[in-house]
């Protein structure tokens, strides 16, 4: 009886101790960068196997695709023939376009506004363990030179961030993700507004679309969203989706809606990592060190020139006092 | 010592699985939690200590790949060990019904505190919604795989201890 009551402590003791520990490791991740450290290495070992596990799941789901599908591929094959017809007709008509449209251009002298971003391509090997969150792991790392906050893309549209890395592995926050916020802007209006990740609209196919201010009443369902030139994480001008949904918010002055985004979230198995990070430290500064020579360049003048200036000014002062 | 590493690479097992192949399988986008399986089911069958270890391997795993903040998973399923293993004693343990009803309230209550840490903090109000969408599936599934997973690590748990009783048997 006396070793069992014994055997009961210990563990109320362990269990103290653990609860300790986690409370300290909470609040040291909430006020360090622990998370991004050298503990991200020790995992490296696991991704190589769950690459290998996943590829089993996928082939399996794909076989059972194939045996449920062949009646719905038929008519869809039906439909797309009908689809390429269309769309070769309309290529015709916009390469016709776009050959005014590079004339055009030539002209005005404009630069490249899109230029092609280097990107590596990688796997989906791995998901969020819970039910409540949009990450996945793909299978390049710093390896491949992948870094955190490096934008992720796949089919002509935006995918997420990459919020953690490893040697062969990195994880990447979705962006219907429920913590993603993504500061964007409409092309048609250049008005900005934040693309926030909703769990309830998951099901719908749609991210919720916030803080948009459109005071002349022009963003209308259909215009297309992509990333803004303000955010500090996203390139800009990367397609998000189209606008689905949208309405005038209880303070009258944004409106929020939602948006369908071009990527396809539940058919994911390939993404690209754009190998470029949006570096805002770099422009600060050049907006510092510009501001600074340009105060430096007034105060030259100013010594320079400060006589003239105030020959300049009692001239202007008695020409006041002559009318 | 041989228990213990069979355990470790269960529960790594275990997690490759919740991960990879289970995300795969996943019903309306929800799948079941093999974790809280685990932990609730060793907490059963071996008491509080084995239970909480459990916990904590998992939390680990969970916190380091896919975690917000490191520890909240550990915490969460340490004290799930712990709880569940007040159970060890009054429990047979090749009785289906009491895993079945713990595992499932367990779960329950370990999606009910994710959310609301993770959601109902930031203004995520919607409790009834996030229940029914994610929280009563996840229970569903999670049962129903249980009574499949809780008869193989029954089996697994028979033979371990078989193996320690010889060995003990042969120092005797």
């Amino acid at each position: 009886m006396k070793k069992k009551r014994n055997d009961s402590g210990k563990s109320k003791l362990m269990l103290g101790i653990i609860t300790i520990l986690c409370a300290v490791l909470i609040v040291l991740s909430f006020t360090t960068d622990m998370m991004s450290g050298p503990l991200r290495y020790v995992t490296g070992v696991i991704t190589p196997i769950q690459s290998g596990m996943n590829a089993i799941g996928t082939w399996i789901s794909e076989k059972g695709d194939y045996l449920f599908n062949t009646t719905d591929l038929r008519s869809e094959n039906a439909e797309l023939k009908k689809k390429v017809e269309e769309l070769t007709a309309e290529n015709t008509s916009l390469l016709q376009n776009q050959d005014e449209f590079e004339r055009l251009k030539d002209l005005l002298e404009l630069k490249e506004e899109y230029e092609d971003y280097p990107t590596v391509a990688a796997r989906i090997i791995a998901k969020d363990s819970g039910n409540w969150f949009n990450v996945f792991t793909i299978n390049k790392g710093s390896n491949d030179g992948i870094k955190v906050d490096m934008n992720v893309i796949a089919s002509g549209g935006l995918v997420g961030i990459v919020t953690s890395v490893g040697p062969n592995w990195a994880t990447v926050r979705a962006i219907i993700d429920d913590y993603s916020n993504v500061s964007s802007e409409i092309t048609s209006t250049s008005d900005n507004c934040i693309i926030a990740g909703n769990l309830k609209l998951i099901d719908e196919g749609k991210i919720s679309l916030v803080k948009l201010t459109d005071a002349d009443d022009k963003v209308t369902v259909g215009d297309k969203v992509v990333t803004s030139e303000i955010s500090n994480r996203f390139l800009p001008g990367i397609l998000i989706g189209y606008v689905s949904e949208i309405e005038t918010d209880s303070n009258n002055l944004t409106k929020s809606g939602s948006i369908t985004p071009v990527v396809d979230f539940r058919h994911l198995h390939e993404v690209l990592v754009i190998t470029i990070l949006k570096n805002t430290d770099e422009a600060q500064e050049d907006i510092r060190s510009q501001a600074q020579t340009e105060t430096e360049m007034t105060v030259e003048t100013d010594t320079q020139e400060g006589s003239s200036e105030n020959g300049k000014d009692s001239d202007a002062e008695t020409e006041g006092g002559e009318e | 010592m041989k228990r213990r590493i069979t355990m470790i690479v269960l529960i790594i097992f275990c997690f490759l699985l919740q991960t990879t192949l289970l995300q795969t399988f996943s019903i309306a986008s929800v799948s079941p939690n093999l974790p809280v399986i685990l932990t609730v089911s060793f907490a059963l069958m071996r008491g509080k200590r084995e239970g909480m270890f459990t916990g904590v391997l998992f939390g680990i795993l969970m916190d380091v790949f896919y975690g917000q903040v490191l520890g909240f998973h550990i915490l969460l399923l340490t004290i799930m060990g712990y709880l569940n293993g007040y159970c060890y004693r009054i429990f047979y343990d090749d009785d289906i019904k009491m895993p079945v009803l713990l595992i499932g309230v367990s779960d329950f209550l370990y999606e009910l505190i994710v959310y609301l840490f993770q959601f109902l903090l930031r203004g995520r109000i919607n409790l009834f919604f996030y229940i029914r969408r994610i929280i009563i599936p996840e229970v569903i599934y999670t049962v129903l795989i249980t009574l499949v997973v809780y008869r193989l690590l029954l089996a697994l748990n028979h033979k371990l201890e078989k193996a320690e009783q010889r060995s003990v048997g042969s120092f005797v």
